[in-house]
């Protein structure tokens, strides 16, 4: 059973605000979709856990070479930003006094 | 009269009978006329222009290739730079892509036109284009039904005649959904197969970007525009191709179930169809871990979304709403920016991850897709392709499903593939009725990693298009 306390806290984990009219119908189809995926519960445990789905896959280490010359995409990105300070990502304070 | 092809476009060029400057405003003009469809999210009105412009020229330097001058339509999710690329978003709706794809670079490269963005399910999460923030898009062959999803927008605006092919992405059954319900031709490569840089992720391990076009011979020519290894792509690989000659198609024992009847005649009589091009069928072919497949689907697909919108934090790019401090910002950009299934979608991924839960939900998924995996495997020894129905259903009724979990029950056909990461094609296998229109239904083919020309050679022979070459 999801309650209210598990959407809130649920909600808060994800940085994401819910109306409690939202919340309310957010709880009823979360019930019914983890309901749903809860067969999964029948797999037997580690029965092939650890095995990945791909064969041949590695991970993949490149030289560290080639960089691109400082400035050339600095424009093109700071345009997407929603507050800038000269070429800086402008931010709220991170750390805030309580 | 606009060509049915890309073949025949190509052709046509070739013949200077028409150019890619004409091409191109017709199909501009057409899909102007059909903005109802909502297939287009925006028209590239004019640099689709220059950029026929400009292979009309390189052809007349003597240039030729089949996708040269050809327009295509590019989903909203693949980026192509100094274009807005939204993902169907308001989170990204005034974003402008600052960078091409590697499919996008690759077509440049091949002289192919962009005539514009389509739509989709919202961060491509979705089957019906419902979950796009700037509405659905309606099925041609019946405006008021959905277009399948979340390629929605690429399939219609093939299958009316509003681009000439297009790229959409397969994530649980994409660009096959779609394809099935508008009845035109849908590939999801094998993964790894195409370069995923420069696709808005949804689910890393799943996405792959795949073509929709009339033909089969189309579908192959923009697959092998944009496959190959890429070193944007660290999972791109070139892969060994299967040695494959044998034409045995296996039929799962247990798909009739949940099909709608005529669905499943149209199934038994493409089977016949295939028997008579000199295909056996075999319909004994048990994949005891199909059954868990759709939630180890969603499992993951969830964990993987919660992970990947995660940067969406209103600071960087994308939608920014103003909050009391920090922590206001990122809860109400993201309130505002995403919606209603993608946030539930992060908020079942934060509960699928969190420490209690990961060994039963997360650790679960991934054992029943490795057992998958190795039961296709397997299966492969005995058998050249799988078949099932792309689709248990034709196209429903746009806002009849309601229900989240009735949408994520009829990817029950294709989500086996990305599970796998084979290769699948959805072939249009002809039509069924519902309130007196004629939908179309798809046949669908899975195959062994990297045997897409294979699995291309089975739908030449079902649909009789000419030999591949």
């Amino acid at each position: 059973m999801i309650g209210d306390r598990d959407i809130e806290k649920l909600a808060a984990l994800s940085r994401i605000e819910l109306s409690p009219a939202e919340r309310e119908s957010l709880r009823a189809d979360i019930e019914a979709i983890l309901a749903y995926i809860g067969e999964i519960e029948k797999v037997p445990a580690g029965s092939a856990s650890g095995v990945p789905p791909y064969s041949g896959l590695l991970n993949v280490m490149r030289e560290d070479a080639n960089p691109t010359p400082a400035g050339t995409y600095t424009e093109r990105l700071l345009r997407e930003v929603p507050e800038r300070q000269g070429d800086y990502v402008k931010v709220k304070q991170v750390l805030t006094q309580r | 009269m606009m060509p049915g092809s890309i073949q025949e476009a190509s052709a046509l060029l070739q013949k200077d009978e028409v150019t890619s400057v004409e091409l191109t405003e017709a199909l501009l003009a057409r899909a102007k006329e059909k903005d109802n469809l909502n297939a287009y999210l925006e028209l590239f009105e004019e640099d689709a222009l220059a950029q026929a412009k400009e292979a009309d020229r390189r052809r007349k330097n003597g240039e030729s290739g089949n996708l040269l001058g050809i327009p295509l339509a590019i989903k909203d999710n693949i980026l192509i730079e100094g274009k807005r690329a939204g993902a169907a978003s308001k989170m990204l709706e005034h974003y402008t892509a600052t960078y091409d794809a590697t499919v996008i670079s690759k077509l440049r490269g091949e002289g192919a036109v962009f005539i514009g963005r389509t739509n989709m399910d919202e961060f491509a999460l979705g089957g019906s284009t419902e979950n796009s923030a700037f509405g659905p898009t309606k099925n041609p062959h019946d405006e008021e039904r959905v277009a399948g999803g979340t390629s929605g927008g690429s399939a219609a605006a093939v299958a009316a005649g509003l681009a000439l092919g297009a790229l959409g992405s397969d994530t649980g059954g994409s660009v096959r959904n779609p394809a099935s319900f508008c009845g035109v031709v849908g590939l999801k490569p094998t993964y790894g197969a195409v370069s995923r840089s420069g696709l808005i992720a949804a689910v890393s391990s799943f996405d792959q970007i795949g073509p929709i076009a009339n033909t089969v011979a189309d579908t192959k020519l923009l697959f092998e525009a944009i496959r190959g290894r890429d070193p944007l792509d660290s999972t791109s690989t070139l892969g060994a191709v299967p040695v494959q000659k044998g034409k045995v198609i296996g039929v799962p024992a247990n798909v009739k179930v949940g099909l709608d009847t005529d669905v499943e005649e149209n199934f038994e009589h493409a089977l016949k169809k295939l028997e008579g091009e000199g295909y056996e069928i075999r319909r004994d072919v048990a994949l005891s871990s199909l059954a868990p497949s759709l939630a180890s689907y969603y499992i993951t697909n969830f964990a993987e979304v919660s992970t990947n919108l995660a940067r969406f934090d209103g600071v960087r790019y994308g939608l920014h709403e103003e909050g009391e401090d920090l922590l206001g910002d990122y809860l109400k950009s993201r309130k505002a920016g995403f919606g209603p299934e993608t946030r539930r979608r992060i908020i079942l991924g934060t509960y699928v991850l969190s420490a209690g839960y990961y060994d039963a939900y997360y650790g679960k998924a991934a054992a029943a897709r490795a057992a998958l995996s190795a039961d296709f495997k397997a299966a492969f020894e005995a058998i050249d392709f799988i078949a099932t129905p792309t689709m248990p259903t034709p196209a429903f009724r746009i806002g009849e499903k309601a229900d989240p979990l009735s949408l994520y029950l009829a990817d029950v056909f294709t989500v086996p593939a990305n599970l796998t990461g084979s290769p699948a094609l959805s072939v249009p296998s002809g039509f069924v009725e519902r309130e007196g229109k004629k939908l179309p239904v798809g046949i669908q083919f899975m195959a062994p990693h990297f045997g897409e020309d294979a699995l291309l050679a089975v739908g030449v022979a079902f649909l009789g298009e000419p030999s591949l070459t």
